[in-house]
């Protein structure tokens, strides 16, 4: 009896928590779903009512977003993050694992490079960024750090650069990304194949062929614009993105050196008692073990540079259009502009890619907790 | 490398020696480009305005001019206290409740629950621009907009993901049978708690302290959007200082160290702990 009463005590304390995040993360999800379906903001009058008049539009706001030739910045802004998101990550787990490796060497000082390595990650993304906007002032900082031993100065606008490079059109990406899935799925074919799982394989292979030809015989015509529409890299985002690995590459480093160090010792002298180099060790040992640890990384890396907002707001300023990014976005358009439904839309947008790299994530790995 | 490799023999010994040296070589320059933004800041923030070069920027200062401190603090002191008030409570508020939270869903396990702790954790990872436009409308609505204690709800709300997450993590390594033995005792849900749970939680409450203080301390995006002048913390003072046009760069980076200095300060002194609580961010803990 007192077992029972002691149960719902316990689910009673819990229940503030529960209903909080509820209404807060669901409910207003949810809410701001429902608002990316209407017009608010459309009407001036209506914008900031406390009690505001909504008419329900559909979709509209999202073809806009895709397909509307006035939305063409929130276009590039998706082209900005897909760049930003894998140079940044190249850029963690490249220097990360470089770090980390190096540190476990048994070097002296350990703790004190660790604690240089990792402090940035203490800091706000305000401050890395204003400290950053003003390394990248293009007449000094970075620039003219080559002229202290003698070098000519640099001559790059670090955030003010306009030049856009590896191009493309819009148009041509839904059949890009056709084949793209068409590609996923055959390699999925050809690893179940060698598995000897045959019907997986047998599976993947049809659906393989037949997006393949879905992109060869539609999407190709595909054209979401009139008209074809250029994007790319834009460059100012290189110093944005430097700033980025410089506060979170500790992290990584953080996060490989614990891997680093569970791997046993015996492991190492087998394999160098084997006679491997320790190059060898290191390519067919060590990096196999810390794949676990890259897969964790990227993705809690990944979705932070899916939502980066303050490091660009505070190194290029909220209203650079050359280093805007979807999350930005959202908050000038909903914010300073009062179109509340455009922002809506763009955020569920930004919320689908983020659900999409985080759900995997946490099934996954709450799955193996439980087998545990 | 104290250990030299076993299969190589003598003629690899300088070999080694010069793998050291590389490695230390490398160590420096990475050591170099993380304290060299730190050290342009430092210089800039005592530097006269007038001195202020962009061609000089590197150089020491000729006059050490400690006035854009005073200055800054004078700025700065309200929103700093901002930043601290909100900090604390927040912090305490949904260190609090995580803690309650990871107890109950470690030690009271209940049907649905593993379906409710990755809904409760999802919270952790979305864009808050999801949510930004209800909570405004929500905060308006119930005459919290533009007060801090608006900001500070929206805090403690936000952070029981992460607490919850911690602290369930952590009580998850305190055996079954000591919470079985005390309800043997006579020990009800609260007995439990205060006898058991709380007095091992202390360096679990140091990891969730330190990481929710540091987390809404550094936040900027609810910090822009639902204060006003006189309740922004300092993260958005800073920005808008260091936005605008034709600025004296020595204010804003002396403002970047006042900012900073909280957080980096409980870094340096508590960095195990910090660690600890930046790894249990990846879930698994």
């Amino acid at each position: 009896m007192k077992l029972t009463r002691d149960r719902v005590t316990a689910i009673l304390m819990l229940l503030p928590s529960v209903v909080l995040l509820a209404v807060f993360v669901y409910g207003f999800i949810g809410r701001t779903f429902y608002v990316s379906l209407t017009d608010w903001g459309q009407d001036p009058t209506q914008a900031l009512a406390l009690d505001p008049q909504l008419h329900f539009v559909g979709l509209k706001n999202y073809s806009d977003l895709f397909t509307n030739f006035i939305e063409t910045r929130f276009r590039q802004d998706l082209v900005n993050t897909f760049f930003f998101t894998v140079l940044f990550l190249v850029g963690c787990l490249g220097l990360g694992l470089g770090l980390a490796v190096l540190l476990d060497r048994g070097v002296k000082g350990e703790g004190l490079f660790r604690t240089i390595f990792l402090f940035p990650f203490a800091l706000a993304f305000i401050v890395t960024g204003t400290i950053w906007r003003w390394m990248f002032q293009p007449e000094g900082g970075i620039n003219v750090l080559p002229t202290l031993i003698g070098l000519p100065k640099l001559d790059f606008g670090w955030l003010t650069s306009r030049v856009q490079i590896l191009r493309f059109d819009w148009n041509g990406l839904p059949f890009v990304l056709g084949l793209l899935l068409a590609a996923v799925l055959a390699l999925l074919a050809w690893r179940a194949f060698r598995r000897g799982q045959g019907l997986r394989g047998t599976v993947s292979a049809v659906l393989a062929s037949l997006v393949a030809l879905w992109a060869l015989a539609v999407l190709r015509h595909a054209s979401p614009l009139p008209y074809p529409e250029r994007h790319g890299f834009n460059l100012a985002f290189i110093g944005i993105i430097i700033a980025a690995v410089w506060q979170m590459s500790g992290y990584t480093m953080a996060l490989y050196l614990a891997g680093l160090r569970g791997i046993p010792e015996e492991l190492r002298e087998a394999a160098r008692v084997d006679g491997a180099s320790e190059w060898q060790l290191y390519r067919y040992v060590i990096l196999p073990l810390l794949g676990p640890i890259s897969l964790s990384a990227m993705i809690i890396l990944g979705h932070i540079s899916l939502k980066i907002f303050d490091l660009v707001f505070a190194m290029a300023g909220p209203d650079h259009a050359a280093t805007d990014v979807p999350a930005l976005l959202m908050y000038l358009r909903s914010f300073r502009a009062n179109q509340f439904a455009q922002g809506a839309a763009i955020a569920v947008v930004l919320l689908v890619m983020v659900a999409a790299v985080i759900i995997p994530y946490l099934v996954s790995s709450l799955r193996g907790e439980v087998r545990r | 490398m104290s250990a030299a490799p076993l299969s190589t023999g003598g003629a690899a010994r300088p070999r080694g020696r010069r793998v050291q040296w590389l490695t230390y070589l490398l160590l420096i320059v990475a050591a170099a480009f993380f304290l060299l933004p730190i050290y342009l800041v430092v210089v800039t923030s005592l530097k006269l305005p007038a001195d202020i070069n962009l061609a000089t920027t590197w150089e020491l200062p000729r006059h050490w001019n400690w006035h854009s401190y005073a200055v800054a603090w004078q700025a700065f002191a309200p929103k700093l206290r901002n930043s601290l008030v909100l900090a604390v409570v927040a912090t305490a508020a949904s260190a609090v409740m995580g803690s309650m939270n990871g107890y109950i869903l470690s030690k009271w396990r209940f049907p649905g629950a593993n379906l409710l702790f990755p809904l409760m954790l999802f919270g952790m990872f979305i864009p808050y621009q999801s949510v930004l436009i209800p909570l405004f409308q929500f905060l308006r609505n119930i005459g919290l907009y533009g007060s801090l204690w608006g900001l500070i709800l929206t805090h403690v709300v936000y952070g029981l993901p992460i607490t919850t997450l911690i602290f369930r993590n952590f009580y998850a390594e305190i055996p079954d049978e000591m919470v079985e033995a005390a309800r043997i005792d006579g020990a009800g849900f609260f007995g439990i708690y205060s006898r058991i749970i709380f007095p091992l939680s202390i360096s679990g409450f140091v990891v969730v302290i330190i990481w929710q203080f540091t987390q809404i301390w550094n936040e900027f995006l609810f910090a822009v959007t639902l204060t006003r002048q006189s309740t922004q913390p300092i993260t958005v003072a800073l920005a808008q200082l260091a936005g605008g046009e034709a600025v004296n760069w020595n204010l804003p980076m002396a403002g970047a160290v006042l900012a900073a200095l909280p957080t980096l300060i409980i870094y340096v002194v508590l960095g195990r702990y910090f660690i600890r609580g930046l790894l249990a961010g990846s879930v698994k803990g």
